[in-house]
Parts: C-alpha cells; sequence; structure tokens
C-alpha cells in the first residue's frame, strides 16, 4: 500500500510540483520558534475567508438581486430554506468575525513592527486586503436591500460626490442611477459575489507568497534567516510550519470556532452590532431612519468623516486616515522592530493610538452632538500624530539592545 | 539541416538591438492603446441606460389639503420631494436667520431655478417645495418644528426646519443651509409650477424661465 502511495506521489510529482510545494510552504518552511498568542490571527482570518466563500455561494442559490424581491428573499432563507436562517447567520456573523481577526492581525503588525524591512510589500499587500475587504462588506451589505442596506450604500456613494468638478457624475456611475435603486443593486449583487470574491482570494495568494519569500517576523523582531543553520539545515531559532504551527493553528481554530458558534446561536445580531435592527425595515427611498450608523467596524473612519465640518475636507480626512496605513513602514524609523525592545514613547504612543481608535469607533454609533463631535476632533488629531509624529518619536525613544537569539 | 548549422545562428552578431527595442515599444503602444479603447464600451455599459434616463415623469401633488405646518412627501424621480406650508411668522422668522446662514440669497445657481431665486426660495412664499435630500451625504433629513420638543436638544433658538441625523447638518425652512455644518449648499429647489391654487406639479418649470 505504501509502496503504491509513493509510486502515485511519484508520478505526480513528475507531473506536477506537489512534494516541492509542501516542503517550500509547510514542511521545511521555517518559521520563527517564539510565535505566541497575536499569531493565530492570519490563519483564522483564512479561516473566515473559507467560510464566507462557502456560506455565500449557499446564500446566492436563494437570494434576487432585485429591488422589489430582495429584501423577501433574505426573509424566505430566515424562515423557508432548510437551514437558511444558519447559512445567513453564519455569514452575516463572519463579516464582523473577519474585521475582528484582521484588525488584531494589524495589531499584531503594529506591536511587532512587521511591517519594517524586509516586510513592507507584505504590508502593503496586507492594507490592499484591508480595503478589498472594506469594500466586499460594503457591497454586501445593500443586499438585504433594508433601511441601513439602502441609506448606508446612499451616503458611502455620495463620498464620491464630494470629488470636485467628476464628482457627481461618479457618483452616477458608481450607482448606475441617479438615487440607489434596483439597477444599483443588481451590479452591487455582481461586484460582491464575482469580482471581489476573484480579488481578494487573489490577494491572499500574494500575501502568503510575499509573507513565505521574507519569512515571518517574530515578537522579538529578529530575523532569524540571518542566524546559522544547525546540522539539519534549519535556522537556529527556526522550526518546520508543519506540524509545529499547524498543530498550534489548529489548536486556535478550535478555541475560535466555540466562540464563533456560541455567536452565531446565542447573539447573531449581537445587540445590533452584527446585524442593525433598522436592517429588519425593507428600505424606504422616502425615509431615512433617525439614526444611521454603519457597522462597528467601519465607525473609527466614520467618526472622522463626521469630525469635521466641511464635505470635501471630511472625505479627504477619512481617506487620509486610511493611506497612512499605507505609509507605516516609512513613518516607524526605530531601531528595533518589536515593542519588546521599544522604549516608553513608543509604548505610550501606541496606547493613546488604540484610545483614539476605540474611541472614535464609539463615537462613530453615537448621535452627533457638539460634545461628541469635539471629542472626535481631539481623537482624530491623535489619530493622525500617531502617523505623522512617529517619524520623530521613534527617532527619540529610547530602545533595549536586541538579542542575538530569540527570547522565548 | 544539420545541428551544428542551427547553433552557427547567433543573434549576438545581428546588431538589431535599437529594431528591437522600437518594435517591442511600438506594439506595446499599439497594444495599450487598443486596450484602452476596449474598456470604453465596459466602463460606459455602467452609466444609467436610456430607460433609467427616459424615468423620472413630472408628478402632480395636491396641496389642497396641506395644514399650516404640516409638510407632505411625495416621490420624483427615486427621490423625496417636500411641500410645507409656510406660516406668515415662518416667513417673517426667515429673514432674521440670514447672518447665521452660509448662502442665505442663493447665490449658488445649481441649487434652485431662478424663478426660486428669493427670500423664501419659493414660486408661492407660503409653500416650501425642495428636494428632501442633504447636500452632504444624500440622507433625508428630519423636519423639526420650531414647537417640536426634540429642537431644544438640537440647537439654541430654532425656529424651525430640517436636521440631518447622518451628520448633523441643520437647515432652515427655506431649505437654507446652516454655517458650521458638513453640508456644503442649501437643499435644491426641483423645477416645478402651479397648475392651479391647489395642484403643482414637480418637474416641469414655471413659465418664462
Amino acid at each position: 500500500m505504501n509502496n503504491l502511495l509513493t509510486a502515485t506521489l511519484g508520478w505526480m510529482d513528475d507531473r506536477f510540483p506537489v512534494s516541492q510545494w509542501w516542503n517550500e510552504h509547510l514542511a521545511h518552511y521555517y518559521a520563527p520558534k517564539n510565535f505566541n498568542f497575536w499569531y493565530y490571527f492570519g490563519s483564522l482570518a483564512i479561516l473566515v475567508l473559507v467560510i464566507q466563500l462557502v456560506t455565500g455561494i449557499f446564500l446566492a442559490i436563494n437570494y434576487k438581486p432585485d429591488a422589489s424581491l430582495a429584501f423577501a428573499s433574505v426573509e424566505y432563507i430566515m424562515r423557508d430554506v432548510e437551514y437558511g436562517w444558519l447559512i445567513r447567520y453564519m455569514h452575516a456573523i463572519g463579516g464582523s468575525f473577519f474585521f475582528i481577526t484582521v484588525y488584531l492581525h494589524m495589531f499584531r503588525a503594529l506591536l511587532y513592527g512587521s511591517y519594517r524591512k524586509p516586510r513592507e510589500l507584505l504590508w502593503i499587500i496586507g492594507m490592499l486586503i484591508y480595503l478589498s475587504l472594506m469594500a466586499e462588506s460594503f457591497l454586501g451589505y445593500l443586499l438585504p436591500w433594508g433601511q441601513m442596506s439602502y441609506w448606508g450604500a446612499q451616503v458611502i456613494i455620495s463620498l464620491f460626490g464630494a470629488i470636485p468638478y467628476i464628482g457627481e457624475d461618479l457618483a452616477v456611475w458608481v450607482r448606475g442611477d441617479f438615487v440607489v435603486s434596483d439597477i444599483t443593486l443588481n451590479r452591487f449583487f455582481t461586484y460582491h459575489v464575482v469580482s471581489m470574491p476573484i480579488i481578494l482570494l487573489g490577494l491572499v495568494f500574494l500575501h502568503i507568497i510575499a509573507l513565505h519569500h521574507v519569512g515571518s517576523n517574530n515578537p522579538d523582531g529578529i530575523e532569524i534567516k540571518k542566524q546559522p543553520k544547525n546540522e539539519k539545515g534549519w535556522y537556529l531559532d527556526g522550526i518546520p510550519f508543519h506540524p509545529y504551527y499547524t498543530v498550534k493553528d489548529i489548536v486556535g481554530v478550535a478555541v475560535f470556532m466555540i466562540i464563533f458558534a456560541a455567536a452565531l446561536f446565542y447573539a447573531p445580531e449581537m445587540g445590533g452590532y452584527f446585524l442593525e435592527q433598522n436592517n429588519f425595515f425593507p428600505a424606504d427611498p422616502m425615509q431615512t431612519p433617525q439614526h444611521i450608523e454603519p457597522l462597528w467596524y467601519f465607525t473609527p473612519f466614520y467618526a472622522i468623516l463626521r469630525a469635521i465640518p466641511d464635505k470635501l475636507m471630511g472625505v479627504v480626512a477619512m481617506g487620509a486616515s486610511i493611506v497612512v496605513l499605507f505609509l507605516l513602514p516609512w513613518l516607524d524609523r526605530s531601531p528595533v522592530k518589536s515593542i519588546r525592545y521599544k522604549g516608553i514613547v513608543f509604548k505610550f504612543a501606541l496606547f493613546l493610538f488604540v484610545i483614539s481608535f476605540i474611541g472614535l469607533g464609539y463615537l462613530g454609533m453615537q448621535v452627533p452632538t457638539a460634545t461628541f463631535t469635539l471629542m472626535s476632533q481631539i481623537l482624530s488629531v491623535i489619530y493622525f500624530a500617531f502617523f505623522l509624529l512617529m517619524p520623530f518619536y521613534s527617532v527619540w525613544d529610547k530602545t533595549k539592545p536586541v538579542p542575538e537569539r530569540l527570547t522565548d | 539541416m544539420s545541428a551544428q548549422s542551427v547553433t552557427q545562428v547567433s543573434t549576438d552578431s545581428i546588431d538589431d538591438k535599437s529594431k528591437r527595442h522600437f518594435l517591442i515599444a511600438a506594439t506595446t503602444v499599439v497594444g495599450g492603446i487598443g486596450a484602452g479603447f476596449a474598456a470604453i464600451p465596459f466602463i460606459l455599459s455602467l452609466q444609467p441606460s436610456a430607460k433609467t434616463r427616459a424615468a423620472g415623469a413630472p408628478v402632480e401633488v395636491d396641496i389642497g389639503k396641506l395644514e399650516m405646518g404640516q409638510r407632505i412627501i411625495v416621490e420624483w424621480r427615486g427621490k423625496p420631494v417636500w411641500v410645507v406650508r409656510r406660516s406668515e411668522k415662518n416667513l417673517a422668522d426667515l429673514v432674521t436667520l440670514d447672518s447665521q446662514l452660509r448662502d442665505p440669497n442663493s447665490e449658488k445657481i445649481d441649487q434652485q431655478p431662478v424663478y426660486a431665486k428669493n427670500a423664501g426660495r419659493s414660486i408661492k412664499s407660503e409653500y416650501l417645495v425642495v428636494v428632501g435630500i442633504c447636500t452632504h451625504l444624500g440622507c433625508s433629513p428630519s423636519y423639526v418644528t420650531e414647537e417640536d420638543p426634540v429642537a431644544k436638544t438640537l440647537r439654541a433658538d430654532w425656529k424651525g426646519g430640517f436636521f440631518c441625523p447622518c451628520h448633523g447638518s441643520f437647515f432652515d425652512l427655506a431649505g437654507r443651509v446652516f454655517q458650521g455644518v458638513p453640508a456644503p449648499t442649501n437643499l435644491v429647489v426641483p423645477p416645478h409650477k402651479y397648475l392651479s391654487d391647489t395642484r403643482v406639479i414637480v418637474g416641469v418649470d414655471a413659465e418664462g424661465a
């Protein structure tokens, strides 16, 4: 039997690089030995991507991208399709879990300087994944054709209208109509289920190829590839991804699935954070809900948009708050990568940044009052200061010496 | 032909590098232009279709039963159009607000037809006819009268008008935008005309306009 398997593999290898790929990316891919909790979220994000792709296909089977039928078809999935409620809730909360894993994954990069040389392109591809994810989420949110779907899309597409000269025409081009309508719904469905998934899968592939080319960073921010190899040909502080990290990641998957299932079965709406109450009303183009807010993962940027009492400048600031993330590899000029060896200044700056991001996220969900607007303005300044002052404070910061070998 | 004679054909000896560069560059440019032209039909297919452009017939509104201070909403081209009946006091209040507004005299020409470029931004000052879409990001503002208990919590000295719940823009009872809010311009007054004292048609310009 073993002989037959070996022979089959040999036959395959002559025709397709099966063993070569297995070795390059798993069995002989050496990752630093000190990965901690924060290193679960990359593989978990891939897991959520798979969940979204599979549940999305099954939803598309029963969904109708037609303004007069869409809302009812979602209710049909929820009530009449066998296990339709399960598949729909998995997809709906999967969106939020995607952002939870991606935000934690990005925060890991902030902690350990995973965006620093030679991982600048890895970071930029990751940022493109994040942008695509935002687009995918926004496009998908129109499909249930509820009140929040409709007015959320109306507001976001109107952002294009703020661009001088071509803005209004561009917004019409995006909608395919003068207002959000059946035509908009039909094309958003196409983008959501065809264009964006292809782009996302392509970017995830590039992200992994780039990662495996430069090798993983680690909590110490030490390049293990600069170390000598041992007698087995391993880097001294490296261990093969398979079986060491495949096993570790499976433990992460198990814990994640428990949390995911708890949300799925006990709180799929998560008190309005995963599914907004207003979206249980069908879209009404005549009436904006009293209070509209995007889903939680967009609210920090939404708060920055609202903080500025000028249409164009608000949109510019919101765009800049995302663009500035792309520049991170060149803003951080600290001699060390990891927070473990950075000084008090960077730690304090990162702390303030986390406060501002969470604070803006909270404010983006609230009705705009004068006090909240002022708070949004203060937190927006902190948000931008974290990035724009980084070239200065990361140099002033007193760093600790980095050891030769990993510490864990 | 023997293998020997094949290997003797070497490209090194032929000095055609510049010719090759030129051909590669020319092919790239022509191909690029071709791809650009090929993209045009796809990009234009996303524009509003002929059917979409033709839609949007004018709508008639019966305003005969409209009480003082009341608002009715009608749909025109998929957008809400409001008709609000304003009292003498409302109209008198409008003048007192001028200093708080961005564009009190309706100078921005796209926002209203010429026949509505006046103090009340209307044909008949009693009736405001306006597209109920915020000029910031397209939400539909709420109608908040002076007496509304909510008014006090929103803005001091409120004379009645519209408040956009999305991003906090304020408009007065002529759809004029206040200063210091995100909306850049006044609400749009659509083309409209009166067919009789109680019937107004939205989407058709008044005579002489």
